[in-house]
Formats: C-alpha cells, sequence, structure tokens
C-alpha cells in the first residue's frame, strides 16, 4: 500500500492533500470552540457607531435595536442624523458598501425649542422624548434641557399647537477650534486688524498716558 | 501658529523650499566640473539634455494635473532630480536613454506618487536602476578620462552627436572604457587584485579621475553639511558601514576584495552618500532612523558590489532603504518629553481595547 | 549659574526686546469705558452678578465664578454698568462673548472698593484661598488658569519646588521682565506666599541671560529680602539660563533647572513643581496684603508701528485702541496686530478689542516686521522641524496624519504632547503652518471625543426611560393582574373545581416564570451594585467631573428601575403561584 502510494505521484499528491485538509479542518475546528466568542460584540460595536439620537427616523425604536437590525443585515444607510460619516464607519466595521443616505441628511446639529406663551401644557412631546429631556408637568407650561436634548425632533409631530421649533444648535467659542488649513499652493488665513472709526474719536485722557 | 518665519531673518539655513534646492544644485557644481574635466563634454550634455527634459516633463504632467506649473516649478526640485540623473549616466548618452530615464524619474517615480514630498523613492534613482536594467550595454559604457581639450578628447560636436544619437557609442574609441569598479568586478577569478592592477586595465587616468571626482563630490557635501541642508548622519553612517565592511573584507583577504579607500573614491559612494541617500523625501525621518538607514545603505551596497551582478549598487541600496523607510520610522521614534518609552510599531488602539480599560 | 541639563531642540528667533525696554513702566490713563469680558481665564466663564444701570466702584466683584475651574471678575473702574451684552473679545476666531460694560463720567473720580488686607504669616490657609478665590487672581503669563486652584495643589500632590517663570522667551515681550525690575520685592513676597501656600522647600527663579537688569534688580532684591529675614523661610535660587526659545515653557524649564520630565497628559505638580510668573505672585501678593482684586496687569505695547513703544499698567477691559494711540500708534503702517507674542500668540482683526487678564503683550507690527507668510508648500521632509521640537515629537509624521485626518495614528505620534510652540512652523522652509494642523486635529479629536461622550449619554438617558417604562408597565401589570385573580377567586368559589390537570400545568408554568424572574432579579441587584460601585469610585477617586457623575448616578437610577420592575414582575409571579397552590 505505502509503497503503492509512494510510486504513483499523482496517487501521494491527493493522499498528502487530504491529510492537510483533514488536519486544517480539525484545526479550525478545534480554534472555533476554543476561542468562541459570547455574546454578539458586533452589536455593541455597531451600536457605539451610532449617533443614539434615538431618533427613530430608521423606523426603529432607538439606536440599539437598529444597531440589532443591522447586524442581522439591514442597510447601513437609514440614520439621518449620523450622515455620511457614521455610514462610511459602519461600512468599515462590517466590511459593506457604503451606500447614499436614505433620507435627508441634517446638516446642522438642532436642538428643540419650546415656544413657551404657545404651549398649552398637554405633556405629549413629555411622553415622545426619548431621553427624557423636556420637563414640566399637565396644564404648565413645557421646557427642553438643551443640554440633553439630541434633536431627535419626534417631539415636533405629537404637539397639537405646533409651539416646538428645531433650531441650529448655537456653538460657543469653547468648542470653536482651528479649521485645517487649505494645504500646499494657499496662504495660510491670516487676519488684517482693521480700525473701527467708532474708536477713532479720540478717548477722553489718553494724552495723559505719555507720562 | 508662528506668525514669525525664519525666512523673515538672516540666517545660515536657507528658508525656503526653491532656495535649498538651488544651493543643493550648486553644491553638485564641483562634481560636475570634475566630471566634465575628466570624461569630457558627455557629462554636460547629459546634465543639460536631462534637465530640460525634467523641467519640460514636470510642467507637462502638473498641466495635467491641472496645477500651476509656475508655483511648482520654482521650487527646482524637477532641475535637482535632471541634474543628479544626468551625472549619473555614462558621458554622452543618446537623448533617447536620457528621456527614458527622466519619464521613469519625473513622471512615475515624482508625480504619479503625488509630487514633490510625496514621492517613496528617489525619482533619480528610479530612473537610473530602470536604465540600468533596461539598457546595461550604453549602461556600462563610460567614457575614457580623455578630458575636454586633450588630443583624444571627445570633442563637443562629437558629444552632440553622440547626444543625437547619430554616432553609436561602441564605434567611438574615447567611450570604450568602463568604471574601476566594473573592471574589477570582472576580473578573472585566478587573478590577484595586485597582478590585476599591475596589468592595467583601464585606460590611464582612469582610477585618479574617480578619486578627483569623489573628492569634488565631498567638496560639495562638505558644502551642504556646512549650509545644513543635510545632516550628517546618513553620510556617516552609510560610508562608515561602506569602510568597516570594506575593511573586514579586505583584512580576511586582500588579494580578492578591494581595499576600503578603493571603494569609497573608486565609484559612486561618496556622490550617492552625500547627493543621493539624503534625499530628505524618501529618506527616514528620525536622526536615529537616518543612520539606520544609512548604514543599511551603506550595507546594501557592499553586498551587492561584493556577491551581486552590478558593480556599483548605490541605487539598488538607495531604492532598497526606500522600501524599508516607513518601517525605520515606525521603529525609531524618538522618545517624546514626558513619555518613560518611545512608542514603537503602528499598532492602534483599538476601539475594544479602549472599552476595556477602567474608567 | 549652574545648568547640566538641558530640552532638545529650540529655536533663536530674533528677540527684538529692547523696543519696549527703553522707557520705564508707567501707568496707563484711566479709560472711560470699560468692557469686561466674562472669560479671560480657562475655564467655565463668570456669570454677571451686576445689573445694567448698577453704580459700581473699582474692585467690586461684577461676575461670580462658576463651577470648579473659574475666576471671579471685577470692575476695574467706578462708574455705571451700561450693558451686559455680547461684544467681541480677543479670540483667534475673533468671536464674541458676554462681557460687562462699565462707563465712567468722563471727571468722575476713581473710588475704591478694597477687601480688608490680610497678613498672609498669621492667616491661616483657607482665609487665603478663599481670598485668592475672590479676588479673581489667573495666572498672568498668558494661560489664564485661576491660581486659587493652582494653590490648592497640595491637597493631591507634595510640592517641593516654587518654580518662578521668568523666563519669558517669545520675542518681544517684556511685561515679566519690566514687572521684575520695577516691583522685585512684591514678586519675592508673592513667591514665599504661595510656597507657604503649597509648603515648597525652596523657591527657584528661572531667568534668560537677556534681562541683565531684571537679573541684577532680583539679586540685590533677594539679598535684601534674605538679610531681613528673621525666622527659617524657604530659600531662594536664581538660576539664570542662556536664551533659546522656548525655555519659557513651563515643561521645558521644569526639565532645564531640575532635570525632571512633567509626565504625558500630567502637570508640573506631578513631579513636585508648582509653576508661577511674576505678575501672577504680584497680583496675588497684592491681593492678599492690599486686598486689591486684579483689575488691572502690567502689558507691552511694542512693534514699530508704534512712536512709543513701552510696558505700561492698564486697567482690565481698556480698549486696545486706546492702549495703542496712546503708545503713538501710526495707524497707516500697522499691518498686524497680535496679543501674546509673535510664536503662540493670536492675531487679532481689529483693535476695539477690551484688553483682558490673558493679554500680556500687544504688538502692533508694520508689514515689514511680521510679513505676511508665503503661500504654503508641500513638505520636501527635510526635518527641520524634527530638530527645534522642544517635545522631541516627530511634526512631520504628525502633519501628515493631521493633514489626512488619521487622528489615530496622529495620536499614536503623541499629538497632544505638542506644545504649540510654533518652532517647527518658524523653521518650516515650505512654510506650513504646521501648528494650525495640530490646533486642528486636536480640535477634531477633541470634538469627537465628545460627541462621543454625549451620545453614550444620551444612549444612558434613553435606557433610563426605557427601564422607567418597563416598570411602569410591569407594576401597572402586577395591578390588573392581582385584580384579575381577586375577580377570578370569587368566580372559583361558586364555579365547581374542575379541569385539575389543566391548573397543574399551570402551577408549573408559573413555578418556572419565579424561577427565571428570581434570576433576572439576582441579575438586576448585581448590576445595581455594579453600578453603585461605579459611581462610588468615581465620587471617591475626585477626578471625574459633574458630568460624568451625574452620568454615573443616572445609570443607578436605571438599574434600580430594572430592579423595581423584575421584583414587581416576581411579586406578581408569586402571587399567582401561590394561589395557585391554595386553589389545589
Amino acid at each position: 500500500m505505502l509503497e503503492l502510494i509512494a510510486d504513483n505521484g499523482i496517487l501521494a499528491a491527493i493522499v498528502a492533500l487530504l491529510v492537510l485538509a483533514a488536519s486544517f479542518g480539525a484545526l479550525l475546528g478545534f480554534a472555533g470552540e476554543r476561542f468562541k466568542v459570547e455574546g454578539d460584540p458586533v452589536v455593541e460595536k455597531i451600536d457605539a457607531l451610532l449617533p443614539q439620537t434615538q431618533c427613530g427616523q430608521c423606523g426603529y425604536p432607538g439606536c440599539r435595536p437598529y444597531a440589532e437590525a443591522i447586524s442581522q443585515g439591514d442597510e447601513i444607510n437609514k440614520c439621518p442624523p449620523g450622515g455620511e460619516t457614521t455610514i462610511a464607519a459602519l461600512a468599515d466595521l462590517l466590511g459593506r458598501e457604503v451606500k447614499p443616505l436614505d433620507g435627508e441628511a441634517q446638516d446642522v446639529p438642532k436642538v428643540a425649542y419650546i415656544r413657551e406663551d404657545e404651549c398649552i401644557g398637554c405633556t405629549k412631546c413629555i411622553q415622545a422624548c426619548p431621553v427624557d429631556a423636556i420637563l414640566g408637568a399637565a396644564r404648565h407650561m413645557h421646557t427642553v434641557i438643551e443640554s440633553e436634548c439630541t434633536g431627535c425632533d419626534l417631539c415636533v409631530d405629537p404637539c397639537p399647537v405646533d409651539c416646538i421649533d428645531m433650531l441650529p444648535r448655537e456653538r460657543s467659542l469653547d468648542e470653536w477650534y482651528w479649521p485645517l488649513p487649505d494645504g500646499p499652493g494657499h496662504r495660510p488665513a491670516t487676519v488684517t486688524p482693521s480700525l473701527i472709526a467708532t474708536d477713532r474719536a479720540p478717548a477722553v485722557g489718553q494724552e495723559a498716558g505719555h507720562g | 501658529m508662528s506668525l514669525m518665519h525664519a525666512s523673515a531673518e538672516p540666517a545660515r539655513l536657507p528658508t525656503s523650499t526653491g532656495r535649498v534646492m538651488a544651493w543643493l544644485l550648486l553644491a553638485t557644481l564641483p562634481g560636475i566640473a570634475t566630471l566634465a574635466w575628466y570624461f569630457g563634454w558627455g557629462v554636460l550634455t547629459n546634465v543639460l539634455a536631462a534637465t530640460a527634459f525634467a523641467v519640460a516633463l514636470e510642467a507637462l504632467v502638473l498641466k495635467l494635473r491641472g496645477r500651476s506649473p509656475t508655483a511648482t516649478l520654482s521650487d527646482n526640485s524637477a532641475l535637482v532630480t535632471g541634474v543628479l540623473l544626468g551625472v549619473s549616466l555614462p558621458p554622452g548618452s543618446s537623448w533617447w536613454l536620457i528621456l527614458v530615464g527622466v519619464v521613469a524619474a519625473i513622471v512615475i517615480a515624482k508625480q504619479l506618487f503625488g509630487g514633490l514630498g510625496h514621492n517613496p523613492f528617489n525619482p533619480a534613482m528610479v530612473g537610473y536602476a530602470l536604465l540600468l536594467v533596461a539598457f546595461p550595454l550604453p549602461m556600462t559604457q563610460w567614457a575614457a578620462p580623455h578630458g575636454l581639450f586633450g588630443p583624444e578628447a571627445t570633442t563637443l560636436p562629437d558629444a552632440l552627436r553622440l547626444l543625437a544619437g547619430l554616432t553609436d557609442p561602441l564605434a567611438l574609441d574615447g567611450m570604450s572604457g568602463a568604471t574601476p569598479l566594473d573592471a574589477f568586478k570582472h576580473k578573472p577569478e585566478a587573478v590577484m587584485a595586485s597582478e590585476f592592477w599591475a596589468s592595467s586595465p583601464l585606460p590611464e587616468g582612469t582610477m585618479n579621475a574617480w578619486h578627483s571626482v569623489s573628492l569634488a563630490w565631498l567638496v560639495g557635501g562638505a558644502l551642504l553639511l556646512y549650509k545644513r541642508l543635510i545632516g550628517w548622519h546618513i553620510p556617516v553612517a552609510m560610508l562608515g558601514a561602506m569602510a568597516v565592511i570594506a575593511a573586514l573584507l579586505y583584512g580576511v583577504d586582500p588579494s580578492h576584495y578591494g581595499s576600503p579607500l578603493f571603494h569609497l573614491l573608486g565609484g559612486a559612494a561618496i556622490f550617492g552618500a552625500f547627493f543621493i541617500a539624503t534625499d530628505p523625501v524618501s529618506a527616514a525621518t528620525s536622526r536615529k532612523g537616518k543612520l539606520y538607514y544609512g548604514a543599511g545603505v551603506g550595507v546594501l551596497v557592499m553586498l551587492i558590489r561584493t556577491t551581486g551582478a552590478y558593480p556599483d549598487a548605490v541605487a539598488f541600496a538607495v531604492l532598497l532603504m526606500n522600501f524599508a523607510v516607513p518601517f525605520i520610522d515606525y521603529y525609531t521614534q524618538p522618545r517624546t518629553y514626558g513619555h518613560h518609552a518611545p512608542t514603537r510599531g503602528i499598532k492602534v488602539k483599538r476601539l475594544e481595547d479602549e472599552t476595556e480599560e477602567p474608567r | 549659574m549652574a545648568k547640566a541639563f538641558d530640552f532638545p531642540g529650540g529655536i533663536h528667533p530674533p528677540q527684538r526686546k529692547t523696543l519696549s525696554t527703553r522707557t520705564p513702566l508707567i501707568q496707563a490713563a484711566l479709560p472711560t469705558r470699560v468692557v469686561l469680558p466674562m472669560d479671560q481665564h480657562i475655564g467655565t466663564p463668570a456669570e454677571p452678578c451686576v445689573e445694567v444701570g448698577q453704580r459700581v466702584r473699582t474692585g467690586e466683584r461684577v461676575a461670580l465664578a462658576q463651577g470648579l475651574i473659574s475666576a471671579d471678575v471685577h470692575a476695574s473702574i467706578t462708574g455705571t454698568v451700561t450693558a451686559i451684552e455680547e461684544r467681541p473679545v480677543p479670540h483667534p476666531s475673533q468671536g464674541k462673548r458676554l462681557c460687562v460694560v462699565i462707563e465712567r463720567e468722563p471727571d468722575g473720580d476713581d473710588e475704591w472698593c478694597l477687601m480688608p488686607p490680610l497678613d498672609w504669616r498669621q492667616a491661616d490657609d483657607d482665609t487665603l484661598l478663599e481670598r485668592l478665590m475672590h479676588s479673581g487672581v489667573v495666572g498672568l503669563g498668558g494661560a489664564g488658569f485661576p491660581s486659587q486652584i493652582k494653590a490648592r495643589v497640595r491637597e493631591l500632590h507634595a510640592i517641593d519646588t516654587l518654580l518662578v517663570n521668568a523666563a519669558e522667551c517669545e520675542p518681544y515681550i517684556t511685561a515679566d521682565d519690566l514687572t521684575l525690575r520695577t516691583y522685585a520685592d512684591d514678586v519675592l513676597e508673592g513667591a514665599r506666599l504661595f510656597a507657604r501656600l503649597c509648603r515648597a522647600e525652596r523657591i527657584l527663579i528661572g531667568i534668560e541671560d537677556n534681562k541683565p537688569e531684571a537679573i541684577d534688580t532680583l539679586k540685590q532684591a533677594i539679598d535684601n529680602v534674605v538679610t531681613r529675614d528673621t525666622q527659617s523661610e524657604p530659600p531662594f535660587e536664581l538660576k539664570v539660563i542662556a536664551t533659546r526659545y522656548p525655555s519659557g515653557g513651563e515643561k521645558q524649564l521644569i526639565k532645564r533647572l531640575l532635570n525632571r520630565e512633567v509626565p504625558s497628559h500630567g502637570l508640573p505638580a506631578d513631579v513636585g513643581v508648582l509653576c508661577h510668573n511674576p505678575g501672577t505672585l504680584r497680583a496675588a501678593l497684592r491681593a492678599v496684603r492690599d486686598g486689591e482684586p486684579l483689575i488691572s496687569r502690567i502689558v507691552t505695547l511694542t512693534g514699530e508701528a508704534l512712536d512709543h513703544p513701552g510696558n505700561v499698567e492698564a486697567r482690565l477691559g481698556t480698549s486696545m485702541h486706546e492702549l495703542l494711540t496712546a503708545a503713538g500708534l501710526k495707524e497707516h503702517e500697522l499691518a498686524r496686530l497680535v496679543m501674546g507674542g509673535p510664536m503662540m500668540g493670536m492675531a487679532l482683526d481689529s483693535t476695539a478689542l477690551p484688553l483682558v487678564k490673558k493679554s500680556n503683550c500687544l504688538i502692533a507690527a508694520t508689514e515689514r516686521e511680521l510679513p505676511a507668510p508665503p503661500p504654503e508648500q508641500p513638505c520636501i521632509r527635510c526635518g527641520a522641524c524634527e530638530q527645534v521640537c522642544p517635545a522631541s515629537l516627530l511634526p512631520q509624521q504628525l502633519y501628515w496624519f493631521s493633514k489626512s485626518r488619521e487622528h489615530d495614528k496622529a495620536e499614536l505620534f503623541n499629538l497632544f504632547d505638542c506644545i504649540e510652540c510654533g518652532a517647527c512652523n518658524y523653521v518650516c522652509p515650505s512654510h506650513i503652518p504646521l501648528v494650525q494642523y495640530y490646533q486642528a486635529a486636536k480640535g477634531e479629536i477633541r470634538e469627537r471625543r465628545h460627541e462621543a461622550h454625549k451620545a453614550e449619554h444620551a444612549r444612558h438617558r434613553f435606557e433610563f426611560r426605557q427601564a422607567r417604562l418597563a416598570r411602569e408597565a410591569a407594576e401597572k401589570e402586577a395591578k390588573r393582574q392581582a385584580r384579575a385573580q381577586a375577580a377570578s377567586r370569587v368566580a372559583t368559589r361558586t364555579a365547581q373545581p374542575s379541569r385539575e390537570a389543566a391548573q397543574g400545568e399551570d402551577a408549573a408554568a408559573a413555578k418556572e416564570q419565579v424561577k427565571q424572574l428570581r434570576i433576572a432579579q439576582a441579575a438586576a441587584k448585581a448590576a445595581l451594585r455594579k453600578a453603585e460601585k461605579a459611581l462610588a469610585r468615581a465620587s471617591e477617586a475626585g477626578e471625574a467631573d459633574q458630568d460624568d457623575l451625574d452620568d454615573l448616578e443616572l445609570q443607578v437610577a436605571t438599574a434600580q428601575e430594572n430592579l423595581r420592575a423584575t421584583e414587581a414582575r416576581l411579586a406578581a409571579a408569586q402571587q399567582a403561584e401561590q394561589q395557585g397552590e391554595t386553589r389545589r
């Protein structure tokens, strides 16, 4: 038997391949059992990439259900608040194609604002808010905790008197940072001082400063 | 952001890319002059043709890429590539040879990678290596040291005819020389080194000419060092590594290996150490990295010279080390202020690593 | 003079300091109007505590510090508050901030409202810290860090050295130089005050050798002070170092004088050093000794567009235009206005901005003096930046990574150890605004972290809401079941006991349910304990900020809701089970 195999080159090759296939298969099977990952960490990772506005624009009640749906094979382009960056990040994580956003992109981060003199205190918006960012009691006017609002606009539709506006979130000076320069071939941004006319009027007492 | 800039102050250090390159060109002049003095007009025709091609091609490609040629050409980097390639070619090369080399250098190695600053390989050496592999015959014919005006010298019209490709270089008596390294490489195995040199295998004055040329490049290199256009790290590491290996081999078997001096001055080592390997775009970044990079070039040069198929190896050694630059860079990061140890490697912290950290 | 240590890199830009050191320090004219921004310091902006129309006296508090890191703001003239509104402030974005505007009648006098003077040698630590807190003293070197927080450093770190940073390494600036020449005694006394507060054993003064007059004055002052000493006080040590930018960087100076390295992301206090600027020390001393809050500062007015450059002590909130005009501003020659030094300062677009606590220098430069940078060229990887970097970074790699937004790699190459000194910018032959690239990358990274943090917080709030709704639903369900059972009990009493088998199955299912709910309850309890532990740990460590603590509290609340929901369900199930048993 051994001699036959040794003499016959093709047979030897086939046997060798079979042995290799069997041993690697066993190795893979062992590794699969031994290093099995409990739970479904992919959902956690997807959830971490989603913007957590809990807006439900994807058709799921919140970000986590959508993350679960994505891991089950749903499209990755259903998150308008996340926009292109989230799609790109998800595509990168899951090795899928980047797709154009399904729906209208949100260009600027927004925040809900209740015109308080029009509010009738119906508490419908409070029930709609996914992050409990609206304060108020029945028949008292409501107000939005701006820092907690995710800008999901779920409170806009339930309002019977249309007193909720979505306004662009104000950026404070603390949030400002230098923009990336334009790159080679461009002059770095510079500012030239302008003298404002009102300041040109001689200030009282300035002459005394020369002492 | 600094609102002051060194360029506004008088300083030893040139302060704009264009001026850096201009000083580099100035530093090549002694070398070019000496080369021409020994090897004739062919050197000058090479350099002029190569620079003309380089500038024209760079302008053309920039136009195709939709960039402004004038702004980019003013950094003089195309000129430098042209000059470096021109002096590397055998004197009196034909226009087509030069053109192929320059296309490889400027179009492929430089602009296709994104232009100045983005090329992973030294453009001039890419052109040279391509020519050496593709056209070995014309690339290994080196002119005999007949000088510019001597009785046997190639005249200027002859050189122009060579450039135009009207004369076959092999037919010209003065063009059939070889470099000392080439001659030594093809020394028969049984012949001792001393016997070989005694048989005067090269046209008269060849060794002398190569030594002088090397010293002229050294002068240019000294200028670069003085102007702080290059650091000492790469040339010293490269020449040091070559000298050490050559000395070891020579010590072991002087009858078959060249002396350290022969290796340092007999070929393109000095030129390569100061003008090629120091090309900042394709060299390593940190000071320590530059030492490793230079030493690597030196080791590879000696390896190829003694065991490889090519007589000289600066181009290949530099290109091979260009490959290694990202690796060297990642592993030679200096220790940043406030850190216990330098960061090593490129492992980027992953998402899951971060979440596991204690809050 | 011993100097065995050094930091790598550094540059030697032209000094241009003599421009403003030829004349002695003068007092600026009293302004008729001051604009006091609420954020003259690092940290949370202060909140105005005055009303429009209110009359305030010099030194009266007009805004209260908010949160942990913040500082009060005081009226710098006597007059009437005419506006509390957003006004342009010195900021690289040329943006606006809430400001309190005070106007003085042209002939109104300067009436002071001082705090009672204190003898710091007699007063206890708490009194001194409170005084510093109420006097609005912040770092006057340019960073604007509230001083009382620095003084509290002893609570967390052991300090052995108080470092007086008089290096003043940036070109043009001479405010510290003139402060030392004029008020050396005050600075030394202020240093003693801080040394006492942080229990430093010695006071080290680091100064660059380009200030010979200040060095002489200091030496004399130290001799005088030391001979006057009656009891043992921390000794002074004057170290003169060779001029090189940026040796005035806190970390660089510590390395150069003490050969200690502040750890990455750490503070000088981590290596036992507290660093202060001479101007700050003087301001702190005045706040304690004279009861005078921070209402003025010494500022260098310099640049070739000025006829009489020099240093002035000016009230905070004075219009820069007024100060510059008084120094002989040649308006047609003014091409650039810079606050701070030319290396790290910011270019301003208008002279109609107020002087703030952070303004140590105003440079009115001509076109020739600080020309506009030429267009950026491609990086040729020449490595000049790497040779001058005082933090041993690879500026070039950082540039590539910042440019291509590869933030994780930029962080790997220690982007956040960059002190933004601008040395690389200064030498780059391709005129690349390197520091701006780093600032942009840092900003993007910080914003991204902030967004991630916010998203995480929103998720926790959402989870809390879900848990609350689930708990409410479970409680309702339990009540409904209880009612249904009560009703069925009445029904079973009348109906005949039938379907024994089916009831037995029900009982088994109920048992199973109770078992599962018990497990769920245990898990919910464990989750609650874990969340509580995390909260306790964070609040004990004392390093987490309020937002983090709130977030952890929210997680605890979520766990509680979950627990209550499972308990409600369990109670309902148990009741059902018992009922099943009693029925049998």
